[in-house]
């Protein structure tokens, strides 16, 4: 019952989501960030599963979605555009990824893991500056969306934003459910007191990986759908910093529950798009608020009911 | 493939070693000492850089820009220090990340506000703009030469500095063992606060000496901060021998690879498929070098930390 | 004659220059309670460790029913039935005490790549995890967090997380620490009622209840057994009066039950 109560924001924004193209959110231009909103919000779900969940501090996630989306890139230029092919391989593709790094990675832990994953997405992020039959650094522009069975379903822009709602709840079920079950609890115990979980007979490895991979395969599904928002795919989109600001929004949320990073996303997606209208150099602005965020708001958002209520019991 | 061009890359690969280990030196020292990763080592650099570019325009000269960005690199460094860093020390790693990214995006912007996006061009020193011949008809830059040799120098006084000296003892035996030191009657923070200092002024020197080589432009920090992460990782946390030695493989291997990787493909494929199989296979050759490393040890190659 | 559970042979441990284990051959026969004492400094935790798999050894062998587990990982060791409970209270604090105690169950029961079903429905994991917390008189404190119990409880929990293995060999590591003397006498009884059902490996500085509870001591020194048998024998012992000279602790005059 508890815990209904602390997910209820991220119910109440799931709600909006579904209800807003009908509330007068319904143009080209909302959508589009609508889109972006609930595809950022996926990644950091599945980032948060990982974070959250088992301890592993990514700073290498955004090379998942850039897997999933050069996956998309790729076939486009075979002319495969059928989400029957193109999803399964951004998937495969992205697991594939998390496997090879993270089996290097898994075996390293605190801030060895959080430079080793940098590193991996790095060499994703340079490897595919230099793919230059793929537009290099400039990008590239998809030839149209994927198709679904042969029919255009995605073209259709609200069809496309209860596609992306669709993912990220299947993304935050799916990663509620993972952290309920067996599997979930020993990543969680290995997280909490790994000599603890070991003693018990627990080896920490496999369960890790496979957490690993799992994120891997919804970064790479995040990243299909993101390259089909934009039709458009370039590095830049898994670029370190782009790790860093999925991290951003995991913490941002908090991380008492996979909720955090929901709200967390969305937070971060408005402000951004707030922020980005104010000043040319909004940037300046933004780090210094999440200087801040990290000082001063060490439950994120979804714990400041209960930071409220320790400033308020202690008076 | 040439005799000679072997030669100029595996000069410009210790080069870029070189400048590596004056930015891991200090990363890996303050990993070491606190446990604390900061990702805003790399604008230290680029700070570095923009120093000299400024410094330089407004004397005229490159060596008085050298001397007054030292000090300013160091000033920096310890502001930077007392306005975020000590505030997060008690924090776990995920905080750290986050706050020093976020003086990464303010100082990267904070200089496209006041320099403008363009690169800054830095004139070399005029005593150094010649070459030096390495082989009949091949001069290789002073400039460059240059850079060597005062990144030796500095890795020798910095070897000095950690094996022979009461604060270096300290620092090792900080990296090793944080609450021992604590526990000797050590102020812990001020440690922590030089060591920092000295790596942000280590950080700006290498940027200063980059400047007449290098492009001065905001962001140009961030890659070398990676390439950074992979000598301290290779090298063994906290370690400054292994930093050295990593810098200098990272260094070698990385430009190595650019160079040599597209002619080695050509053995194998066509030219246009080489040119590009070629040119990813040698941006993953550091971190396959890395992966490889770490499978077998994955503490690096001369762990610091004790169990 | 019945064979040793666990039997050590020839044990060394260096760290640095220092013998922290120095040929330590021992037998813990099924059904005993066998204390493992010496004074501060001895290498007692580092020999639960080394047995346990926390350390590796430099020399020697480590035999459990039989079975050469030397060169096993902590985590193999504890799936053949090695549970243990640790100095510094080990549990996981964010978890409730059933689901302390359940991850105890299901690391016996199966494998533990189960995605799907939530484990807040395995009713059989939660019934054995329930049992296992009644038998240490935890059970109304099940849906507690373990973070947010008393220092007392926590010992407790810790054993219940040891038993919840269903272990062959129970390696209790100092399991009184830093219990007040209530606590003490409630987590003796429960001890003794462990007495012909587990086999314990106990290492604990309170000699009361060392004397009270073990059926043999062995006695380290400096990382060496200089002494093994009853606590009479053990309390006879004049290398090990020698040994514990000074110390006031050591109960040598009359038994206290």
């Amino acid at each position: 019952m508890r815990a209904m109560g602390r997910e209820l924001p991220a119910l109440l924004l799931l709600g909006g989501l579904a209800a807003a193209p009908f509330i007068g959110f319904g143009e080209g231009y909302m959508l589009t960030l609508l889109a972006r909103m609930m595809i950022l919000a996926m990644a950091a779900v599945s980032l948060s599963f990982i974070v959250a969940g088992a301890g592993l501090v990514s700073l290498g996630h955004a090379a998942m979605l850039g897997f999933g989306a050069y996956a998309v890139v790729i076939l486009d230029d075979l002319q495969v555009v059928d989400a029957l092919f193109v999803l399964p391989a951004a998937i495969l593709a992205a697991a594939g990824f998390a496997l090879l790094t993270g089996a290097v990675a898994i075996r390293t832990s605190g801030v060895n893991f959080i430079m080793i994953t940098l590193a991996f997405g790095q060499m994703a992020f340079f490897t595919a500056s230099s793919l230059s039959g793929y537009g290099g650094d400039d990008g590239y522009t998809l030839y149209a969306r994927t198709e679904v069975n042969g029919a255009r379903l995605l073209d259709d822009r609200l069809v496309f934003h209860f596609v992306c709602l669709g993912a990220l709840v299947f993304t935050w079920l799916l990663c509620r459910m993972l952290l309920a079950s067996r599997f979930g609890r020993v990543l969680r115990a290995v997280r909490g007191n790994p000599m603890r979980a070991q003693a018990l007979g627990f080896s920490p490895y496999p369960y890790r990986l496979t957490a690993y991979v799992i994120a891997g395969a919804l970064g790479g599904a995040a990243g299909f759908l993101f390259a089909n928002a934009t039709e458009f795919v370039a590095p830049a989109y898994i670029s370190w910093q782009r790790s860093g600001e999925l991290l951003f929004m995991v913490i941002l949320g908090g991380l008492s529950g996979l909720h955090g990073a929901l709200l967390g996303a969305i937070g971060f997606v408005l402000l951004e798009e707030w922020l980005s209208h104010q000043w040319e150099h909004w940037r300046i602005l933004f780090g210094v608020l999440l200087i801040l965020a990290v000082l001063f708001l060490p439950g994120g958002l979804s714990g400041i009911p209960a930071q409220v209520g320790r400033m308020l019991r202690r008076d | 493939m040439s005799l000679t061009l072997l030669l100029v890359q595996g000069l410009n690969g210790l080069q870029l070693g070189i400048l590596l280990f004056l930015i891991a030196a200090g990363l890996t020292l303050v990993f070491g000492v606190m446990d604390f990763i900061n990702l805003a080592h790399g604008v230290q650099y680029m700070v570095g850089a923009y120093l000299a570019a400024f410094l330089a325009a407004q004397t005229g000269s490159f060596w008085a820009a050298l001397a007054l960005a030292l000090p300013a690199a160091l000033v920096v460094g310890l502001v930077l220090e007392f306005l975020v860093f000590r505030h997060l020390y008690d924090r776990d790693h995920m905080a750290q990340v986050l706050a020093t990214f976020g003086v990464i995006l303010i100082l990267n912007d904070g200089i496209k506000a006041l320099f403008g996006s363009a690169p800054l061009q830095v004139p070399m020193p005029e005593a150094l703009t010649g070459g030096f011949p390495i082989m009949d008809g091949l001069l290789y830059p002073h400039y460059r030469l240059a850079i060597i040799a005062g990144g030796l120098a500095t890795a020798a006084l910095l070897w000095w500095l950690v094996e022979r000296t009461k604060a270096g003892m300290l620092i090792r035996a900080g990296a090793t063992n944080a609450p021992m030191v604590a526990a000797l009657g050590i102020d812990i923070r001020r440690l922590f606060m030089v060591v920092f200092g000295f790596g942000a002024m280590l950080a700006g020197f290498a940027g200063v000496m980059a400047a007449p080589i290098l492009s001065v432009e905001p962001g140009m920090g961030d890659n070398l901060l990676i390439l950074a992460f992979v000598v301290i990782v290779i090298g063994g946390i906290g370690s400054v021998r292994g930093a050295f030695i990593a810098a200098l493989l990272v260094g070698t291997v990385e430009t190595l690879g650019r160079s040599m990787m597209p002619d080695l493909m050509r053995l194998f494929l066509d030219p246009s498929a080489a040119r590009q199989v070629g040119a990813a296979l040698a941006s993953m050759l550091i971190y396959i070098a890395m992966a490889a490393i770490l499978a077998f040890r994955p503490a690096g190659l001369f762990p610091v930390r004790a169990a | 004659m019945t064979e040793p559970l666990l039997a050590l042979h020839g044990l060394q441990k260096r760290f640095g220059g220092l013998a922290v284990t120095h040929d330590v051959s021992l037998d813990v026969m099924p059904g005993e309670i066998h204390a493992i004492i010496g004074p501060n400094g001895a290498g007692k935790t580092t020999l639960i460790n080394e047995i346990s798999g926390v350390l590796p050894v430099d020399a020697g062998r480590i035999l459990f029913d039989g079975q050469d587990i030397t060169r096993l990982p902590l985590h193999r060791r504890a799936r053949l039935g090695l549970a243990r409970s640790f100095q510094i209270t080990s549990i996981i604090p964010d978890f409730t005490a059933l689901e302390n105690t359940a991850l105890a169950v299901q690391a016996g029961d199966g494998s533990s790549f189960r995605f799907f079903r939530p484990t807040g429905t395995e009713a059989r994991l939660n019934a054995a995890a329930l049992a296992a917390l009644d038998s240490v008189g935890l059970a109304h404190r099940a849906a507690t967090p373990a973070g947010a119990m008393s220092h007392g409880e926590k010992r407790q929990l810790e054993l219940a997380i040891a038993l919840a293995t269903q272990p062959r060999l129970l390696l209790l590591d100092e399991p009184l620490a830093g219990a007040g003397p209530e606590e003490t006498e409630r987590l003796v009884a429960l001890l003794r009622s462990f007495r012909g059902r587990y086999t314990i490996v106990l290492v604990e500085h309170d000699m009361q209840a060392v004397f009270a509870l073990a059926d043999r001591i062995s006695v380290l020194v400096y990382g060496r057994l200089i002494a093994t048998g009853s606590p009479d024998a053990i309390r006879q012992n004049a290398e090990v009066r020698a040994a514990y000279l000074g110390e006031d602790d050591l109960p040598l005059a009359g038994a206290p039950c």
